[in-house]
This record gives structure tokens, C-alpha cells and sequence, in this order.
């Protein structure tokens, strides 16, 4: 990942500060050094760092240093918490009007995934609140972008409004708005072409869309990658257009995504939505707080934490744990234990939430393949019941049954067996030791 | 002669005036907020010191220089400052756009920014990127471009995954005058690719265009499929792809470095097609990126239309971005 070294620099330079009751000026001036690069290596806007920079060092210059922390983890502490409060705190609600339907605009700029939203917007009303939404395509200008829609709303069983290439936007958005009260949708999605925040005349259209269907939500949708231009791509849409919150798109990718912080200082308005991949149910209500960590590149221990409480059964979490102690661990609750680390979502991003995930031996370009995974599954599959609970009795040519079996090689069916021993091994000493004291080179068999 | 004076009449020898004029009229924006912050500073301070470093390092931030290669510059600017014994912002000014132009050349011949078409036989471009930076676009405008110059091309909708790619890819054929070769949404790219591949030698083209989908870079299994693609090519025609361009979005940040090393390391990436620099978009990584991968911008999008795809000339760029400077030095 790009950011390593950085979160690596941090990291060192908050061990560097040790052993102080209090936090000096000395502490703050080189902590805030680290923190300054960090922010704008993330493109946090640099009028922003700016002003943050001056109020943590004002807020954290003589701070009595907590128990747990050290003065360096103590300012950290500090930058994360002003980082939260310029983020501000949650926001996912999609305005109702009073009088159906809810009119939603999107707008933004060229390629910053507006269709796609709008899709995964529609989705989720239907879904997490059960609406019926009309999706409308207003994008006449890019080449097939009506049919981009059209298909969404196929893939959705969805109704698209749309009037061709050669009507008038504000026209199809007026026209969305009555066909939706004929035919009772109580959401209507307008889907704008993507335009520069430059362009007096495309966006006086989106102001005179705006006239004509008084939307109730007007959300701006941004690149996660924007660098320091999102200030102004932001400021000029909530100027001309007065928008009612964000939705940052392709966080899905390795990008620090320090825009979010910048549009949210210069409009105030919320971010509301993330959007996590190209599937039309990877769209995430938006956690500032997390938000705050992944800039700083300090990991996501929240998201972690939180995706391990809701898909980790702890009924069978204890189980588990009393098989890892008895030593009693088979292929079977190998197997188990796979499936729930992928319910939890793609290996890479809950590595890349782990602090410190880059510094661990193997893992800093640890290339995660997910197709492994299956191939693991394949293997244990092709396993008998007997084989699964007791590997020992494997034999040559048992082991080529099961490359048969599952498509792969005995040289492979070799190294899972050997990864399931040594991973036993393992889990006999970390059931032995106590804490303080560390494991050496965890490895997974599908790594 | 000074460095800008020289700089200028490198640029005035350029025949194509029409480009000039499109080049900074497409950057103007650029220019504004990147020169005029540069000027603006030379006028507040006079004396050079850490306060006027520390305020330069600004400025080229927000241009989207990238963190490490504007503090590389700045501690280059200190050393010539001292060594040159230059205590007036003024003359600062023409340190500053000498260290910025060899950013962006470094040891490497100009050379490199031609298209590398092969003459009498095919040539083979697969064009890569992430979602939503325009590389359909871009195919588009290229296309017509080259069928202008009397080529003909063929286009290949390797975009099987996005809803409406296949169609967007058709009517930028139809626009440009060029046939596409498709097969239905999702069905496997590199099969795509191949069938392009057939469709090319059988109809006797000289250019192939490859469209791909648009994927974020940390996306191992997709960056796979990107290798199977190429592949594929290098397996019908030895040599090719001839190039391969990335797509890069200006409004990019510090991210554009790291598409440009994971796509160069899956598809070894010989060249970029720089868009949307009619924005107020700076495109500044791009001398980072030419100055740590040697990729050098061959393409620079500055406009919707089918002919605002421009050939990269990195003097009218450097231009582009100086103009003010240049145009007031010589009043």
C-alpha cells in the first residue's frame, strides 16, 4: 500500500516521544510535523491542515498525559478527536417529504459514479426503507448514459423515466415528477449529467432543475480520491445549489480520501454515504469517526471490531476457543471458521483495518487473493469425514484423491496440511500464553 | 538568455498555434490558481526565507505536486538559494520553474511521448485505468484522431462489466466513423480482446483500440484479469500491445502515484492520457509520476469534445502552467 511508510513514520515518531508526564511544546511541534505530511500526503486540503494544525497545538500543548498513553499517543489522541469534530458525528437519513413523492437530485462531477449511486441509492430505499423510487435519467449529453440508468433499473426491477437524448433536462425532471405521482412512487432519483463546477452554463441547468422540482435532498457526489481541487469542486456546488449532504464514492479503493475531510470543512454539510464497490448493494451509511482514522492512516479498529461482533457468533466463538485449547481443532472447524472470516467482508480491507497491519512481517504486500480462499475450501471439501477430523492418517494416495478431488495439486493438498499443523501448533501456545507476550509470524494457510 | 526566455522561444517555434491557444485556453484555470499563487507570493515577500519556503511548499501542494516530491524540491531550491547567494524573491522565481520543467524530464528523451505506432502492420493500444476517469472517452476522441490521419482503427468493448459501456464505446465508433467489435455484457474481456484481435488482421486495420473495464487498483483478482488480458494480446500479435495507456483523472490526488505503480506493474504502462484538464484540475502528480515511473503523458483531455484530445507537448505544458510568468517577464 502507498501509505505505509507514512503510517510507519507515525507511528515511530509517537514511540520516539516516551516517558513524560506532560505534553511539551517540543512533543506537539514534532508530532504535528508528522501529522501535517500525513494529512496532506491523504490531500487533505492545505488551508485545512492548516487550521487544524493550529488548534491541535493549541489544545494539546500542556495536556496532562493519561495512563495508557504515552505524550505521543496523547496528542495523537488529541489530532483524532479534533479530526472527529470537524467530521462531525453520523448522518445517513434521507429527507421525507410531506407530501410524496421525496425528490432526490445528484450531482457532481464527470466520472465520480453518479449513476451508479443513484442505482445503489434506489436499492437501498428499497430495501432498508422499503420505498418504490423512480429513477430518472437527466444525463443527455454522455454517450449511452440513459442506457447505463436503464440497465441499473433492469438489474434493480426498477422503473427508469426517461425521454432520449434530445429533450431538456429540466424538461424530463418535471415530467419524472408527474409520472411519479400517477403511478404512486414515493421516491424519485434524478440522475444529472456529470459537469465542472466551472461550467456557468450547465450548472444554471442544475439550478433551474432545481427550480422546477424542488428536490428535497440535493446530494453531491465525490470521487474519494480527489485531491486538493475537492475543496473547490465543493464549494462551488453547495454555492450555486445549496446541497443537503455528500456521498463519497470509491473508498473502496487504497486512497486516504482526505477530501472527505475537506469538503465537510469548507460546506459543513454531512457526508452521508460511502460507496464500497461496484455491486449494487455497496453503499454504507459514513462513519466520520472512522473516516478520521483511515486519513491519518491509523487504521480502522472500529469497523474491525464492529464487523467481528456482528458476524462472529459467540456461541460458536467459545466453542471454538474450547476446541483451539483442547487442541481438538479439525479441518471441519477450520472450515467453519473460513466462512465466518468471509462474511466479514474481503480479507484486504480487514487487514488494511488493523493498526500496524503494514508493519507485520509477510503482511506489508501481502497480496490477499480471495480465489485461495476457495481453493483451501476446495481442498477440505474434498476431504472425507474421517480426514477431516484426524489429517494424520493421510497418505499419498489419499492426498491424490483429494487434489483430484478439488482440482489442485498434492504439492498444494501438502502445504495445507503442513499450514493446518503448524497452525495448531500455534494455537496450542497462544491458549498457553498469557498476555504480554507475542506470537511469532501468525500465518494463514491462504495467505 | 534567461531559462523562461528560452522556454518561450522553444514554444514559439511550434507551428501549431491552434494548439497554443487550445492548450491555454483548456488550462487557464490551471494557470490562474498555480502561476498567479506563484506570483502573488513573489510580491508579498521580499526577502527569502522560511517563511516564503514554507509558503511555496503550499503552493505546490495545492496543485497536487505530491508531498515527497515538493519537499525533494523545496530542499533543492534551499541548496541553489545558498549556493547562488540569492537573497530576492524575484529571481527565486526562475530557480523555481528550472527545478519544476526538470521534475518532469529528468535523464529521459522526449522522445518517449510519441505514439509508438508500427508502420504496415497493426498496432495494438489497451487502454487501463480506474472507474470514471474517462478511458471511453478518451478512446473515442483518440479514435477519431487517428482515423483522421488516415488510419483505420477498430475498437474492442473490453468494458463488459460497467452497465452501458458497450453502448457508450458504440456511439464514440459511431461519431469517429469506426467499426467496434462487441460481444454481450458480461462475457469474458479477454475473449473480447482476442476476437478484437481477429476482427483487426482479418479487416486489414492498423489500429486496435482495447477498451477495459474500470477497476481500483487494490483490487488483486480484477488486476489479474487485466493481466489476462494483455496477455492475450502479447500471445496473437509478438510485440504488442504497442502501448498501453492509463487514464488518469487531474482532479486525482496523491492516489494517481499509486494507480500508476500497481497498473505499470500489471500491464507495464507506456504512457498516460492525462483528462479532464479543462477543470480547474492541476494534474501536478503527473511530474512525480515522470519523475519516479519514467511514464511520460502522451494524451491530455482538455474538453468534451471529439477533437479536445490533444497530443501531450510538455513545453506547451510546462507552458500552460507559466503562461503569466512568461507573458509578464516580457513586458
Amino acid at each position: 500500500m502507498a501509505f505505509e511508510g507514512l503510517s510507519d513514520r507515525l507511528q515511530s515518531t509517537i514511540k520516539k516521544i516516551t516517558g513524560k508526564g506532560k505534553v511539551s511544546e517540543q512533543d506537539v511541534k514534532e508530532m504535528t510535523r508528522e501529522v501535517r505530511l500525513a494529512l496532506l500526503e491523504a490531500d487533505v486540503n492545505f488551508k485545512v491542515v492548516k487550521d487544524l494544525i493550529k488548534r491541535i497545538k493549541e489544545r494539546a500543548v500542556g495536556q496532562e498525559v493519561m495512563e495508557s498513553l504515552t505524550p505521543g499517543q496523547q496528542v495523537i489522541k488529541v489530532v483524532k478527536e479534533e479530526l472527529t469534530d470537524l467530521m462531525g458525528g453520523e448522518q445517513s437519513k434521507i429527507a421525507v417529504a410531506d407530501k410524496s413523492p421525496t425528490v432526490i437530485m445528484m450531482v457532481g462531477l464527470q466520472g465520480a459514479g453518479k449513476t451508479t449511486t443513484t442505482g445503489k441509492l434506489a436499492n437501498l430505499l428499497r430495501k432498508k426503507h422499503n420505498r418504490n423510487p423512480l429513477l430518472v435519467a437527466c444525463d443527455v449529453y454522455r454517450p449511452a448514459a440513459i442506457k447505463q440508468l436503464e440497465t441499473l433499473g433492469t438489474q434493480l426491477n426498477m422503473p427508469v423515466f426517461s425521454m432520449g437524448t434530445d429533450a431538456n433536462p429540466v424538461d424530463i425532471a418535471g415530467k419524472a415528477i408527474e409520472q411519479a405521482k400517477e403511478e404512486h412512487n414515493d421516491y424519485v432519483i434524478i440522475d444529472t449529467a456529470g459537469r465542472l463546477h466551472v461550467d456557468h452554463e450547465l450548472m444554471n441547468e442544475l439550478q433551474q432543475i432545481k427550480t422546477t422540482v424542488r428536490p428535497d435532498e440535493i446530494f453531491l457526489v465525490v470521487d474519494a480520491m480527489t485531491g486538493q481541487d475537492a475543496v473547490n469542486v465543493a464549494e462551488s456546488f453547495n454555492e450555486q445549489l445549496d446541497i443537503s449532504g455528500v456521498v463519497l464514492t470509491k473508498l473502496d479503493g487504497d486512497t486516504r480520501g482526505g477530501a472527505a475531510l475537506s469538503i465537510k470543512a469548507v460546506t459543513d454539510k454531512p457526508i452521508k454515504f460511502a460507496g464500497m464497490g461496484e455491486k449494487l448493494d455497496q453503499l454504507e451509511a459514513f462513519h466520520p469517526e472512522r473516516m478520521a482514522s483511515r486519513i491519518l492512516g491509523m487504521g480502522d479498529v472500529l469497523t474491525l471490531i464492529e464487523k467481528a461482533q456482528t458476524t462472529v457468533d459467540e456461541k460458536q466463538a467459545k466453542a471454538l476457543e474450547e476446541k483451539m485449547r483442547s487442541m481438538s481443532f479439525t479441518f471441519d472447524d477450520f472450515l467453519e471458521q473460513m466462512g465466518q472470516v468471509k462474511k466479514m467482508g474481503p480479507l484486504e480491507d480487514l487487514l488494511s483495518m488493523m493498526p500496524g497491519a503494514g508493519k507485520m512481517k509477510g503482511l506489508k504486500n501481502a497480496q490477499i487473493d480471495e480465489s485461495q480462499l476457495t481453493k483451501v475450501e476446495a481442498i477440505i471439501q474434498s476431504m472425507t469425514k474421517k480426514e477431516r477430523q484426524e489429517p494424520e492418517i493421510m497418505n499419498a494416495s489419499r492426498k491424490k484423491r483429494i487434489a483430484k478431488g478439488s482440482g489442485t495439486t498434492v504439492s498444494q493438498v501438502n502445504r495445507l496440511l503442513k499450514q493446518f499443523s503448524e497452525m495448531k501448533k500455534m494455537m496450542k501456545q497462544m491458549t498457553n500464553m498469557q498476555k504480554g507476550k507475542k506470537g511469532k509470524g501468525m500465518k494463514f494457510p491462504f495467505m | 538568455m534567461g531559462f523562461m526566455d528560452k522556454l518561450k522561444n522553444k514554444f514559439q517555434q511550434k507551428d501549431s498555434e491552434e494548439v497554443s491557444a487550445k492548450y491555454k485556453e483548456g488550462m487557464k484555470k490551471t494557470r490562474n490558481s498555480f502561476s498567479g499563487k506563484i506570483n502573488d507570493l513573489i510580491a508579498r515577500y521580499r526577502k527569502v526565507d522560511e517563511d516564503f519556503f514554507e509558503e511555496l511548499e503550499e503552493v505546490l501542494i495545492s496543485a497536487d505536486v505530491g508531498v515527497t516530491a515538493v519537499m525533494d524540491l523545496i530542499d533543492e531550491l534551499k541548496m541553489e538559494v545558498k549556493r547562488r547567494n540569492i537573497k530576492d524573491t524575484k529571481e527565486v522565481k526562475e530557480v523555481i520553474s528550472e527545478k519544476l520543467v526538470e521534475i518532469y524530464y529528468g535523464d529521459d528523451d522526449e522522445e518517449i511521448e510519441v505514439l509508438n505506432l508500427q508502420e504496415n502492420e497493426l498496432t495494438v493500444i489497451l487502454v487501463v485505468g480506474v472507474n470514471g476517469v474517462g478511458k471511453t472517452t478518451s478512446i473515442g476522441k483518440l479514435a477519431h484522431q487517428l482515423k483522421q490521419e488516415g488510419n483505420k482503427v477498430i475498437l474492442a468493448a473490453g468494458d463488459t462489466f460497467r452497465a452501458g459501456a458497450i453502448e457508450q464505446l458504440e456511439v464514440w465508433g459511431e461519431r469517429a466513423g469506426v467499426d467496434v467489435i462487441k460481444q454481450n455484457a458480461g462475457s469474458d474481456p479477454a475473449a473480447v480482446i482476442f476476437d478484437g484481435i481477429k476482427a483487426a488482421k482479418s479487416r486489414g486495420a492498423d489500429v486496435l483500440i482495447c477498451d477495459t473495464a474500470g477497476r481500483l487498483q487494490n483490487k488483486v483478482n480484477l488486476m489479474n484479469e487485466l493481466a489476462k488480458v494483455k496477455r492475450v494480446i502479447e500471445k496473437e500479435i509478438p510485440g504488442a500491445p504497442h502501448e498501453v495507456l492509463l487514464v488518469l483523472d487531474a482532479t486525482t490526488g496523491q492516489n494517481a502515484m499509486s494507480q500508476a505503480k500497481t497498473f505499470s506493474e500489471a500491464t507495464n504502462v507506456s504512457g498516460i492520457v492525462l483528462t479532464k484538464l479543462d477543470g480547474t484540475a492541476k494534474g501536478g502528480i503527473v511530474l512525480a509520476i515522470r519523475n519516479e515511473l519514467h511514464i511520460p503523458v502522451k494524451f491530455v483531455g482538455l474538453g468534451e469534445q471529439v477533437n479536445d484530445l490533444q497530443v501531450f507537448d510538455a513545453n506547451a505544458f510546462v507552458y500552460g502552467l507559466f503562461a503569466d510568468l512568461l507573458e509578464e517577464d516580457s513586458e
